[in-house]
C-alpha cells in the first residue's frame, strides 16, 4: 500500500473542501482499503467522513430517505425500510456478509468498483485501471462479465445488489460539492464504459453523496429481489432481478424491472415494463415480457449462459412478486 | 508529500519470507518491522492529532496516536495509517488469536467485535477506530472458564485444523446477539461470512445453535 495522509472531517464543508483539494472520501473502507492494498487505488489523501451526520434512515411521507453513511445492516433491519420498501432490505441482505454489511455504507455501496478479476491484476491489460492498456477480459476468463452495455474497451458488470433495487424503484440521490447541492436519479449516477471505462460515475470531483430517496409507490410488498449465484450466499450475482408489480383484479397496472450481474451498470428494462402493462399477472405474460430482456445482448466467449439465465430469473422474480396476497 | 513505494508493516508480513527471517521467528521479524516504522515516525507526533471537529493533516505514512480498549484494557498506541485493525492486533499488540486468511474481506478469519458489532478487521484502517471498544477471541475466557460458545465448539467439534475458529466464534457471538440463530438454516445463512476450509460446518452450526439456546 502506498503512503497516504488520513484526515477526519468534522463537517460536510470540511470534507468537501478536502476533496476539492484532491482527497478521497473513505466511509466503511471495504472497497477502498481492499483496492489500496492491491495498489489498484493509490490515493495520496483520504478524508474519513464517518463523523458526519449522514446515517439517518427515515420516512418522509411515503418516501424513504437513507443517509449515505447508513450501514447496509442498519438499513436492512430498519422498521421503516421493512414497512415502506422491503425489497431494499431483501437486496441488502443478499449482498456481501454480515460482517461486511456492518461496515459498508450505502454511498460506498453505490460507488463500489468492479469485480472483474483483471482489474486487480496489475500485470493484466485493463482499460479501467490503466486507460489505453486494453481489456484482458474480452478474450479471457469472462464468465462473470456483462452482456449488456458493454463496449470494446470494457465488459465489467456493476456488482452492487441494492443499486439494482434502487434503480428499479426510481430512487434519487442528493449530492453536495463546492458548487452546491443537486439531486438526480440513481440510475443516472452510472456511466456506460464506452471508450472511457475508467470514468464510472457522473459525480463531479469531490461531490459528496448526502442521501438516497426512494419514492413511495404502489408496489410495497409486491416487490422482490432475486439473486442467482454460484453459492447460496456471500457471492456476487451471476444474474439478479429487482421487480415490482402493481396489480389490480389480476391485471398489471404498472411494473418496474431492473437487473444486475448482466449490465455494465444496474440495468432498467423499460421495454419489459411496457410489455407487462395491462396484461394478466400470470406466467405467460411474464415470459413474453422477459424475452425482451435479451434484445441487444452481446455475450462473450464464456457467458452465453447469462442470456438464458436472464429471462428465467426475471420470470421467477415476477412470480415471487405476484405471489403476495 | 512524496508517494514513494514503501510497504506498510502488514504487507511486509504477507510477503516477507526472505533471507534474515530464517534465523529469527517470523513473528519477531514482523514486530521488528513494525516498531522500526513507528520509531522512525515518532518525531512527527505533533502533526498527528485528529480531532472530531477539525480536519488536520498528518504527514503521509507518519505514525499517529490511537487509543483502543482491547478486551477491557485501554491501550495507547502509535500506528502507521496503512495498518489494518487486524495488523495492529496481531503485530503491534501480539494478539495473534485473530487470524489473517485472505486479507480481502472474503473469509471471515479476522472477525472481531468493534463496539459490539462483528466486522472483518482486515478491511478497516486501525487509525479510523480511535476510542473503539474491541473484543477478540483472547478476551472470551474468564477466570479459566471458556465462554459458553467456546465450550460449545469443543463439545460439537466445530473445528478441525482450528484456523478459522477464532473468526467463527467471534462471528457466532455477533450472529447470536443479532438474533439470527433461531434455526440451523438461519445460522447457515448468517454465518456465511466465515469460510471453513476443513468443512467443519455441521459442528459449527450445532455449536452456535447450542450456545444460542443456552444464552
Ligand atoms: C468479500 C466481499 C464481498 C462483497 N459482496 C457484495 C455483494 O454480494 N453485493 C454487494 O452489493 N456488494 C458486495 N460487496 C461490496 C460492498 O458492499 C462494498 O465494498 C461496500 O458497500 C462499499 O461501502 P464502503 O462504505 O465500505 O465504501 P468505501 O470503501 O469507504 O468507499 C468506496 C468508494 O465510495 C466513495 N465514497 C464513499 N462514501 C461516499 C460518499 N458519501 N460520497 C461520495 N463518495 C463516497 C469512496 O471515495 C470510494 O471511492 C462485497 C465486498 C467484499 C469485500
Ligand atoms: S472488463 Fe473492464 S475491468 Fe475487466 S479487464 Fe476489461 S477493462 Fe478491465
Ligand atoms: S482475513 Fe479478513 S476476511 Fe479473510
Ligand atoms: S477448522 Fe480448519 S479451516 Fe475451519
Amino acid at each position: 500500500m502506498f503512503p497516504f495522509v488520513l484526515e477526519k472531517a468534522g463537517s460536510a464543508e470540511a470534507a468537501i473542501a478536502a476533496a476539492a483539494a484532491g482527497a478521497r472520501y473513505i466511509a466503511g473502507g471495504t472497497t477502498l482499503v481492499d483496492l489500496m492494498r492491491d495498489e489498484v487505488e493509490r490515493p495520496e489523501r483520504l478524508v474519513d467522513i464517518n463523523a458526519l451526520p449522514l446515517s439517518d434512515i427515515r420516512a418522509d411521507g411515503e418516501d424513504l430517505v437513507i443517509g449515505a453513511l447508513a450501514r447496509m445492516s442498519d438499513v436492512a433491519t430498519h422498521p421503516e425500510v421493512g414497512r415502506l420498501q422491503p425489497i431494499i432490505a431483501e437486496s441488502l441482505i443478499e449482498g456481501a456478509s454480515p460482517q461486511l454489511r456492518n461496515m459498508a455504507s450505502m454511498g460506498g455501496n453505490l460507488l463500489q468498483r468492479c469485480r472483474c478479476p483483471y482489474f486487480r491484476m496489475l500485470d493484466a491489460a485493463c482499460n479501467k485501471r490503466d486507460p489505453g492498456s486494453g481489456c484482458a477480459a474480452i478474450d479471457g476468463l469472462n464468465a462473470g462479465n456483462a452482456i449488456l452495455g458493454t463496449s470494446d474497451h470494457c465488459v465489467a458488470t456493476h456488482p452492487s445488489d441494492v443499486a439494482v433495487a434502487l434503480v428499479a424503484l426510481g430512487a434519487t440521490m442528493r449530492v453536495r460539492g463546492s458548487d452546491g447541492e443537486r439531486s438526480f436519479a440513481v440510475e443516472d449516477l452510472f456511466r456506460l464504459p464506452g471508450d472511457t471505462p475508467h470514468l464510472e460515475h457522473t459525480l463531479t470531483p469531490g461531490e459528496l453523496i448526502l442521501d438516497i430517496r426512494v419514492p413511495g409507490g404502489p408496489y410495497g410488498r409486491r416487490a422482490r429481489y432475486l439473486k442467482v449465484r454460484d453459492r447460496a450466499s456471500y457471492e456476487f450475482a451471476l444474474v439478479s432481478a429487482a421487480v415490482a408489480l402493481d396489480v389490480e383484479e389480476g391485471l398489471i397496472r404498472s411494473s418496474r424491472i431492473a437487473v444486475g450481474g448482466v449490465g455494465t451498470k444496474p440495468w432498467r428494462l423499460r421495454a419489459c415494463e411496457t410489455a407487462l402493462a395491462g396484461k394478466p399477472a400470470d406466467r405467460s405474460s411474464f415470459e413474453a415480457a422477459a424475452r425482451l430482456a435479451t434484445e441487444g445482448v452481446r455475450p462473450l466467449s464464456h457467458n452465453h449462459y447469462k442470456a438464458e439465465l436472464l429471462p428465467r430469473t426475471i420470470v421467477r422474480a415476477l412470480e415471487m412478486a405476484g405471489d403476495v396476497a | 508529500m512524496t508517494n514513494q513505494h514503501q510497504r506498510s508493516p502488514g504487507e511486509a508480513g504477507t510477503n516477507g519470507h526472505s533471507g534474515p527471517a530464517s534465523t529469527l521467528s517470523r513473528r519477531t521479524v514482523l514486530q521488528m518491522a513494525g516498531s522500526a516504522a513507528s520509531l522512525a515516525a515518532m518525531s512527527h507526533a505533533e502533526a498527528q492529532s485528529i480531532s472530531e471537529t477539525q480536519s488536520t493533516v498528518a504527514d503521509a505514512g507518519a505514525a499517529r496516536p490511537l487509543q483502543l480498549t482491547v478486551n477491557g484494557v485501554s491501550r495507547e498506541l502509535e500506528v502507521d495509517p496503512r495498518q489494518s485493525l487486524l495488523d495492529v492486533l496481531r503485530e503491534t499488540l501480539d494478539l495473534t488469536g485473530t487470524k489473517k486468511g485472505c486479507n480481502q474481506g472474503a473469509c471471515g478469519a479476522c472477525t472481531i467485535l468493534v463496539n459490539g458489532r462483528r466486522i472483518v478487521s482486515c478491511l478497516t484502517l486501525a487509525s479510523m477506530h480511535d476510542g473503539a471498544e474491541i473484543e477478540t477471541i483472547e478476551g472470551l475466557e474468564k477466570n479459566g472458564e471458556l465462554h459458553p460458545l467456546q465450550q460449545a465448539f469443543v463439545e460439537h467439534e466445530g473445528l478441525q485444523c482450528g484456523f478459522c475458529t477464532p473468526g467463527q466464534i467471534m462471528s457466532g457471538l455477533g450472529c447470536i446477539a443479532e438474533g439470527h440463530a433461531g434455526s440451523p438454516e438461519e445460522i447457515r445463512f448468517w454465518m456465511s461470512g466465515n469460510i471453513c476450509r476443513c468443512g467443519a460446518y455441521p459442528g459449527i452450526v450445532a455449536a452456535v445453535a447450542d450456545a444460542a439456546g443456552r444464552s
